[in-house]
């Protein structure tokens, strides 16, 4: 698990320049150099700049060389090297963004893919490009009642912060629906924002683009003081990473939480619920938000043993040593862009995992993961069937009818 | 080089276009402008002319929704000046556009000179006729080459390609001064950061120029603006899976399709 932000570590207005005169800068000083970032890095390989020579070339001086190469866009973001780091350096979330966010101002031209989804976050809010008035249309097909904050007129005690993946792409809105009914089968009381809430805009700052996290992050923000709540809830793991380790910084008061955390913490009053037997093997896999950000393994691995009939298997990698998606730091944008340079999807390496314990069922906890491990099942043979549900949708099934 | 690039806001697409009750104009309620995307590559053309020979670019827009932003960012991502001429877009159609720009460059401030390339995209959605370019080129006097996807500079002279249909490329050698509508720039327009273009919007300033609309509107009378009608002609099939395959072979065949 990674230490909590401390905002005493780094604050919002360092830059790289004045990066080693912080407490995290200072950290990256006594970097031994081990190489353990680097080999445990899923596209260490694939990088001229590993995250050893990223450190070694800041406190030489030679920043600008990284800069200048692409060597960074091939950084997922997943929070690997961080977390083996013996130092306990801030790579992931500090030095690494840092440096990308230079590429990006350095760079003329990105690959057109990711500039597109950036792009549409910064005019529409969302990756997709889709209109913002569209957002709370999935909530239509619920089968529930699926409250608005602004129409409630009072305080909630938990405001629901759907994101983008499960307010447009249609197999997220499954993870939405079940959402919905767990949140109704345990009584919550929660409302969402609906057309008006913008993606969290992890992406943004874990990422490369400060700037576009900022005014996403200051959009919600003043969006939140707007409404009364006890605590932000969110199925997107990426999105509570931001509420996390960012958006206090930006004014956040509230706790943040996501589903798999509030659902585990609500385990006996929803155990009896979870009457109807799936009768499945499910592996489990653990999202880089979830796990390594903030070592949230347990907790996932609980709701589906909670199920009746679920038998949990493991696969080689597992919680620390998960094995990232590839979706993270903007990788969801760049499939086309790592095709293009010969290197492997991290999901199609992912799913022979999967593939290999035998499970009915990958079970997964960020809604990036759905579509990226779907489509890597389309192309890595397998014979027995295995199928891609999110934890939450795997609970609302188990729900009695 | 003196480079202009006159920017566009037209109607987002993204946003459902609903018809207002006149019957003749866009539903404005939830209407939004976004920069029009020939426009947008004029600026990557004049962007790419500046990295090579130099000079100043500078970007000339009338007033619409949204349009201050999209000015800012073509500061960030390397417009030299921004200039906002205080006569709404909005309802004004497209020659008479042309004739404010045309004063607009009569001014003394924006005076053609022997170096000047002015750069409109080379149509709009709301614009398909394209006819910006020509009708401001016909009041300036100047030459012009439209559905432009290629400039170089030679002495006093620009040398252009165009697409034809067919993938056809013609190239063609214009005197400058001139007014060139683009199409496509030689490179994908360049992503500009969030961060810089607030920045630009915290130090930068908008020049605006007043001017005095039209008295007489120069446009096409629209009589009627309507949705496309469904022509009703669909044919359900109805049935099991492999019943359903089998009339639809059936109505391929009837087709002639297969």
């Amino acid at each position: 698990m990674i230490a909590p932000f401390e905002p005493a570590v780094v604050d919002k207005a360092t830059t790289l320049e004045t990066l080693l005169e912080t407490p995290a800068g200072k950290r990256m000083m006594t970097c031994i150099q081990c190489g353990t970032c680097a080999g445990t890095c899923p596209y260490g390989e694939h990088m001229d700049f590993s995250p050893r020579l990223v450190i070694n070339m800041l406190r030489g001086g030679f920043i600008d060389e990284v800069i200048k190469s692409d060597s960074l866009l091939r950084c997922v973001s997943c929070y690997a090297c961080m977390a083996k780091c013996p130092r306990g350096i801030r790579l992931t979330d500090v030095l690494l963004p840092m440096v990308k966010e230079q590429v990006l101002v350095t760079q003329s031209a990105m690959p057109a893919e990711f500039q597109k989804s950036l792009e549409n976050m910064h005019r529409y809010g969302n990756p997709m490009g889709e209109s913002p008035r569209k957002r709370a249309a999935w909530t239509a097909t619920a089968g529930t009642k699926i409250p608005l904050i602004a129409e409630v007129n009072r305080e909630v005690d938990v405001l629901w912060f759907v994101d983008s993946y499960m307010s447009f792409y249609a197999r997220g809105q499954d993870n939405g629906r079940a959402t919905a009914r767990l949140f109704n089968a345990l009584g919550v009381d929660f409302a969402i924002l609906g057309n008006e809430e913008k993606s969290a805009g992890e992406c943004g700052q874990v990422t490369w683009e400060s700037g576009l996290f900022e005014s996403l992050a200051e959009y919600n923000v003043k969006l939140f003081n707007k409404y009364k709540f006890q605590r932000l809830v969110t199925g997107d793991a990426h999105a509570y990473n931001a509420f996390h380790f960012r958006y206090p910084m930006y004014g956040l008061t509230q706790p943040a939480e996501h589903t798999a955390q509030f659902f585990a913490r609500h385990l006996d009053q929803l155990k009896p619920r979870l009457t109807r037997p799936l009768n499945l093997t499910v592996t489990y896999h653990d999202a880089c938000c979830l796990g390594r950000a903030v070592g949230s393994y347990d907790e996932p691995r609980a709701l589906l043993q909670a199920i009746p009939g679920v038998k949990l298997v493991e696969m080689v990698h597992n919680r620390v040593n998960s094995l990232c998606c590839g979706g993270g730091g903007g990788g969801m944008w760049l499939d086309t862009y790592y095709k293009q340079k010969g290197m492997e999807r991290l999901s199609e390496r992912r799913v022979k995992e999967a593939i290999a314990t035998g499970a009915d069922v990958l079970a997964v906890s960020c809604p990036y993961e759905i579509s990226r491990f779907e489509d890597a099942l389309k192309v890595i043979p397998h014979d027995k069937p295995i199928v891609v549900r999110d934890v939450a949708e795997l609970l609302a099934d188990s729900l009695a009818s | 080089m003196n480079l202009y690039v006159l920017l566009k806001m037209v109607p987002d697409t993204v946003e459902e276009l609903n018809v207002a009750t006149d019957g003749k104009s866009l539903d404005s309620e939830f209407l939004r402008f976004k920069l029009d995307d020939p426009d947008e590559h004029a600026l990557e053309q004049a962007l790419l002319l500046k990295e090579k020979h130099g000079g100043k670019v500078t970007v000339v827009a009338l007033d619409a929704p949204e349009v201050d932003e999209v000015l800012f960012t073509a500061l960030a991502k390397g417009a030299d000046r921004a200039v906002k001429i205080l006569v709404n877009q909005s309802g004004l159609g497209t020659v008479a556009a042309a004739r404010v720009l045309a004063d607009y460059f009569a001014s003394a401030s924006d005076k053609i000179t022997s170096d000047t390339l002015v750069l409109p995209g080379s149509q709009a959605i709301d614009d398909l006729e394209g006819e910006l370019a020509p009708s401001l080129a016909a009041a300036l006097n100047l030459p012009f080459v439209g559905v432009v996807s290629g400039v170089t500079l030679a002495k006093e002279q620009a040398v252009v390609t165009k697409e034809f249909a067919g993938g056809l490329r013609g190239e063609f050698e214009v005197a400058l001064p001139a007014v060139l509508g683009i199409q496509s720039a030689e490179k994908p327009p360049r992503y500009v950061p969030v961060a810089k273009v607030r920045a630009v919007m915290k130090s930068a300033k908008i020049e605006t120029v007043d001017h005095t609309p039209p008295d007489r509107l120069i446009r096409l009378e629209l009589d009627r603006m309507y949705k496309p009608e469904a022509a009703g002609r669909a044919q359900m099939l109805e049935g099991a899976p492999e019943g359903i395959a089998d009339k639809l072979v059936e109505v391929l065949a009837n087709n002639s399709v297969i």
